[in-house]
């Protein structure tokens, strides 16, 4: 039992590396010749490349490149070039939006002229691999649902860093660069806005996200747990059900009473992963935009429940006559 | 498939694991941690406390040992000696008591010289007994005018020095980032690992702007709809890091002074959070009447690198604690310091 529980692949089918299908009119070929390698082999599949690069892929790469470059030269700047600071503080470090006074108005380089160019390329950059994601899936005559899913990612970036910003009005709303800074911010704008944990759009995302989380469980593993009577082969035992298919579903019944099929597994998996980033990005947006304080608005509509109360009632004492200010 | 290869392989990743794992935590401290619920079960309001810190720390929380009240008759100390400024209406002997305790608060091991010119006692000549005139001053003035913060347990010199001539918190205006040619490279004051916010990234001076100004530090709206609030998520990480100075400060969890639903509102706020509202306007002041005054008196080597004086922050005080010494009452051994100057002086016209 214990290669099933193992984290590593078992079987490594070897044989003749492949190209891939022959590609249409305007593609470019593909590049390095593919190779084999063990160790990659007991994680995923054993085969490097080919890669495609193309236009797309190029583009893309440039643009994150400077996107990667701006923001890395702004942390070293920021430790007066020191590149031991610069390793020792990194986690620290960021490239910071303009300040509010700047609104949506174009600032200075080092006042958040850099943000913006980095901003521009950044999502350059992820909009290009974006139509590469989708441009190669219909060259292979797949299906385009990874490109919507990503795209459903893509939103949520824009509406932090793009959508939202220019509603409110001002650049200095959007996420700084840098990794404890931008955990700073985020419990800042819950701060702001008073408690995201009632904001009931957040609260969905967590739903999908968790509950993406669960679904991946579940049906890795069903699947591992029936692969012993072929339950791997999951497409064709869409239409053709063998007995791996039943005891897993007979499985799920026993257990909860109900359970997906071969192919809605994978319709639930996708739509959980996708709606987290949707649900999660409109959160976003209402916030400031359409809600200023999402307590308030939870107690206003009943959400928030009332709490005994505990302690002696406490008044605002900026609002008590007599105190000093 | 060899059904034991499997296994040794993922043996050793599980070794490697297991050493990164003791890495990443060897920068946290170690379990048991003490939780003591403080507010309605189930919401969360809990102060947590490591009870292995807390026990390292007694002896900073621990008030020292008061002299024995001296007679209060006899001629006033303003009568006998010169240059009395302060505690004049004190009796030599309770003016003695009261030089020795400041003495062992402040300067112990620097001893009477530390202010006093051993030639003449009178004279003001050192800066330091100039200060500490001023610091007597400001003594008074918390405890009689700040009761809202300070209560009736009030302080004494020793709620801030501890033993040291400057007390081991204080802070000063931050330097500038150097901005060469200000072309690449600005931090807007934030995003380095900042001791004055317990290592965050967080803006590093709230002090500044919210100790010695007077700039908002609500930026939460009031109301649940947009309704004119136009305080930004920058302003907010602001207040961010004053509130993580203070919970440091206090050794206490945000839920100390706000409940878990709505850090903005009152309702159902721990009463901590209004001494809070007032230790901020008394730090305030202290830090505007007391001690940026002062500037011209210190010599430049006490001065900030900005040459500031060193001002007063919630850990000046607190050290740690949630209230200075564990609230030992101390100040009420000298009633002489709980008078402010005015009250005083109405007192003698009397």
């Amino acid at each position: 039992m214990a290669e099933y529980q193992n984290i590593f692949t078992v079987v490594q089918a070897t044989g003749p590396v492949q190209h891939g299908v022959e590609l249409g009119h305007g593609n470019s070929p593909r590049s390095g010749k593919p190779f084999l390698i063990h160790l990659f082999g007991r994680l995923g599949n054993a085969q490097i490349g080919p890669i495609y690069l193309g236009g797309l892929g190029l583009a893309s790469l440039l643009c994150g490149l400077f996107a990667f470059n701006i923001i890395g030269m702004n942390m070293l700047a920021s430790v007066d070039w020191n590149p031991i600071q610069f390793v020792r503080q990194l986690f620290w470090l960021a490239l910071e939006p303009p300040a509010p006074a700047y609104g949506l108005s174009i600032p200075p380089m080092n006042q958040g002229g850099w943000f913006l160019l980095t901003g521009f390329f950044f999502t350059a950059s992820v909009l290009l691999w974006w139509a590469r994601v989708y441009r190669r899936a219909t060259e292979l005559g797949m299906g385009t649902h990874v490109a919507w899913a990503f795209a459903a990612a893509i939103w949520l970036m824009m509406v932090l860093g793009l959508f939202r910003p220019i509603l409110m009005g001002s650049w200095s709303e959007a996420v700084p660069y840098g990794i404890f800074p931008h955990l700073d911010w985020t419990a800042a704008f819950s701060l702001r806005y008073g408690n995201l944990f009632y904001n009931p759009f957040h609260a969905l995302s967590i739903v999908f996200l968790y509950g993406s989380a669960l679904l991946f469980a579940m049906h890795g593993a069903t699947i591992l747990a029936v692969t012993k009577y072929g339950g791997e082969r999951e497409i064709e035992q869409i239409v053709d059900r063998g007995t791996a298919s039943e005891r897993a579903a007979l499985f799920w019944r026993w257990t909860m009473g109900f359970n997906a099929t071969m192919e809605s597994i994978h319709r639930w998996a996708w739509w959980f992963a996708v709606l987290c980033p949707l649900t999660g990005g409109i959160g976003i947006l209402l916030t400031g935009t359409v809600v200023d304080n999402w307590y308030l608005w939870a107690v206003k509509h009943g959400v928030a429940p009332a709490y005994p109360a505990v302690f002696p009632a406490v008044v605002d004492p900026a609002l008590m006559t007599g105190v000093k200010p | 498939m060899k059904p034991f290869q499997g296994l040794k392989a993922s043996s050793g990743v599980l070794a490697v694991l297991a050493v990164s794992a003791v890495m990443l935590l060897s920068g946290c401290e170690r379990p048991p941690m003490e939780s003591v619920q403080h507010g309605y079960r189930g919401t969360g309001m809990v102060q947590v406390y490591n009870p292995r810190t807390v026990e390292a720390n007694q002896d900073i929380h621990t008030a020292p040992v008061t002299l024995p009240q001296a007679p209060g008759n006899g001629p006033l100390a303003s009568a006998v000696y010169k240059n009395v400024q302060v505690l004049g209406d004190l009796s030599v002997a309770q003016f003695a008591r009261h030089m020795v305790s400041i003495t062992s608060w402040v300067s112990p091991n620097e001893g009477c010289t530390y202010c006093h010119n051993p030639a003449n006692f009178a004279e003001d000549s050192k800066y330091t007994k100039v200060v500490a005139r001023r610091m007597i001053q400001m003594t008074q003035h918390i405890n009689a005018d700040w009761q809202p913060h300070v209560a009736q347990t009030g302080v004494t010199c020793y709620s801030c020095h501890r033993g040291q001539p400057v007390p081991s918190q204080v802070w000063f205006k931050e330097p500038d980032q150097h901005r060469g040619a200000d072309f690449i490279g600005e931090r807007a004051g934030q995003n380095l690992a900042a001791e004055s916010v317990k290592l965050a990234s967080l803006p590093s001076d709230p002090f500044t702007p919210f100790l010695l100004g007077d700039l908002d530090i609500r930026v939460s709206g009031t109301t649940a709809l947009p309704n004119g609030n136009r305080h930004s998520i920058k302003q907010t990480e602001w207040t961010y890091s004053l509130m993580t100075h203070m919970s440091s400060s206090l050794g206490v969890n945000c839920t100390y002074c706000h409940n878990t639903n709505s850090f903005s509102s009152w309702e159902g706020s721990p009463p901590q959070r209004a001494k809070a509202w007032h230790g901020i306007r008394m730090a305030r002041d202290l830090n505007n009447e007391y001690m940026e005054p002062l500037q011209p008196t210190f010599p430049a080597e006490r001065l900030g690198p900005l040459g500031d004086t060193a001002k007063i922050n919630c850990g000046t005080c607190h050290q740690g604690a949630y209230k200075p010494l564990n609230g030992a009452q101390m100040a009420k051994d000298f009633p002489e310091l709980l008078k402010s100057a005015a009250t005083r002086d109405v007192v003698a016209k009397k």
